[in-house]
């Protein structure tokens, strides 16, 4: 069921307020439609997704905006989060992905799912658009680098597919791997990471309610320079930690080797989360400059730990965090 | 021809030239700033005045060894000129971290220069350039005496390596090392040069003074 009612009768609380407004009235041209009882759910998202891939990115992707994981700051333009990125595989300049990934193609593409789990499977894209309903979540990126944005991702609890493998007993650690194609990605020909760039989360951090798979962003399609077809978000850690494109996602008995922490083992931890109080060598972890929202004129804001997700502080309870950076 | 003996007025037009030249990336910089053109302006400030004080240093270093192979000789009036703007490059490099990073504060700079090592090796390089700047003037080279200012600005060749270590290390976290490598190799040639030809008059003193 992709529209859920909540029992309050009221839809998308705040829509208005934190959603662009071509996103919160294409959802309510969707709820229209329903309500109309033109098409069922599940087939009108089959066709608008279909729909969507074959004109290729900028096509809307209709999502439910789930006020509980969803942040009241102000949005960056979409320009900005689109057109700033850290994506090596397409170059090492921040407007390097968006001049380069448009040779990335997202279609076909499938993600396996392998190692500890009793159901392994492949997915391909369709596959992971209709696994779960997808949600509207407006989350703060915070990058090592000491800058920050506020995006509305589309997607659905990365949980969802932890549910659907089975994880046996000896899955201790998720490892997410991504695409490292010559071809299509001309940053993978230089040698600034091991190719292909992998990123891990312990299980619990990677079953956590906020863990997000990612297929969106701003209620339409990824761009291809922000991780398209699919990429995860967690909004705890630095940006780098979550994989972008990813084709495979091995669960594991040992905690992966992440292409950050293989290249600066001493600046680049396992967890990264962000951390007012851990300094890295280059950047200044204790405050951050809000794209699209800070004028160059005014002081950084304070950096909060764990971005302000201070739920995910038990899943580190007993930690020195200073140790496990 | 010009490029052997320039006329007074030519060297004017020359340096006028060079001036226009060296405000271009700050021109431009003005412009990318006020047309909203970029998303993060004081990185892009900060790295783009950085990479100017890095060229201008290099541009400096290398009209010694240009005038001596072409033996174009006027090239040395322009190459205080040069110094200076890579010092002007340098000090809007400097204002910005003070601004970007610290807002002014500098309590807080002198403590992340203590605590973050590129930061300190660039900050010692801005530092020793300082003393070169303020001494770029006739009256101060009158002052102190050719000799003590020639020992003096030969400085710069500890603050190029250490401009280039700062640079290196910058990017070192982000293994993208293809630029500073660059970098090392023309201020390691540039400085090779100075070296060889040292060692070719000592080696033929007789003759030089002959």
């Amino acid at each position: 069921m992709l529209i859920k009612r909540s029992s309050n009768g009221i839809d998308l609380p705040f829509s208005s307020e934190i959603t662009p407004r071509h996103v919160f009235e294409a959802r309510r041209d969707f709820i229209r439609q329903i309500a109309a009882g033109t098409i069922a759910s599940g087939a009108l998202l089959e066709m608008l997704t279909r729909e969507a891939f074959a004109q290729g990115t900028g096509q809307k992707l209709p999502a439910r905006l789930n006020p509980s994981y969803s942040a009241l700051d102000k949005q960056t333009p979409r320009k900005d989060a689109t057109t700033y990125n850290n994506f090596y595989e397409f170059g090492t300049d921040k407007s390097d992905p968006a001049e380069n990934a448009g040779t990335l193609r997202t279609r076909p593409w499938t993600v396996a799912i392998e190692g500890e789990v009793k159901k392994p499977m492949t997915l391909d894209i369709d596959s992971l658009l209709k696994l779960a309903p997808l949600e509207e979540r407006v989350y703060r990126l915070r990058c090592v680098e000491g800058w920050s944005m506020v995006i509305p991702w589309v997607g659905y609890s990365f949980s969802e597919i932890i549910k659907r493998v089975e994880p046996t007993g000896n899955a201790k650690y998720v490892e997410f791997i991504t695409l490292a194609d010559r071809q299509q990605m001309p940053g993978v020909r230089s040698r600034v990471l091991d190719w292909p760039y992998v990123e891990g989360l312990r299980i619990d951090e990677a079953n956590h309610p906020l863990t997000l798979l990612t297929l969106g962003m701003y209620g339409e399609v990824l761009p291809n320079q922000n991780g398209a077809p699919v990429r995860l978000v967690v909004p705890w850690k630095y940006g780098f930690k979550s994989a972008k494109s990813i084709v495979k996602i091995r669960f594991t008995r040992d905690m992966p080797r992440t292409a950050w922490n293989k290249s600066a083992p001493s600046e680049y931890g396992f967890y990264s989360n962000v951390n007012p109080d851990v300094d890295h060598p280059r950047w200044s972890q204790a405050s951050e400059r809000r794209i699209g929202e800070d004028s160059f004129l005014s002081r950084k804001r304070k950096t909060l730990l764990f971005n302000g997700y201070n739920d995910v502080g038990s899943l580190y309870s007993g930690m020195d965090l200073k140790k496990w950076f | 021809m010009v490029l052997m003996q320039p006329t007074a007025r030519q060297l004017t037009g020359i340096k006028a030239l060079v001036h226009v030249l060296a405000l271009v990336p700050l021109a431009r910089l003005v412009y990318l700033v006020f047309t909203d053109a970029l998303v993060e302006p004081l990185q892009y400030i900060t790295h783009s005045t950085g990479d100017w004080t890095l060229y201008f240093l290099c541009i400096a270093l290398a009209v010694t060894p240009l005038r001596r192979l072409s033996k174009w000789n006027w090239v040395l009036k322009l190459r205080r000129m040069l110094g200076l703007y890579a010092f002007f490059y340098g000090l809007l490099h400097f204002i910005t971290f003070l601004w970007f990073d610290h807002f002014f504060d500098v309590a807080a700079m002198l403590k992340d220069v203590a605590k973050r090592p590129f930061i300190l090796v660039g900050f010692i390089a801005f530092v020793l350039l300082i003393p070169l700047a303020a001494t770029s003037t006739n009256a101060m080279v009158k002052r102190l005496g050719g000799k003590n200012w020639l020992w003096l600005h030969r400085l710069v060749y500890a603050i190029v390596p250490l401009g280039v270590l700062h640079y290196w290390w910058m990017k070192s976290a982000k293994n993208d090392l293809a630029q500073p490598l660059l970098f090392a190799c023309i201020v390691g040639a540039l400085l090779l040069m100075r070296v060889w030809w040292a060692r070719q008059k000592s080696k033929a003193p007789a003759r030089a003074s002959a």
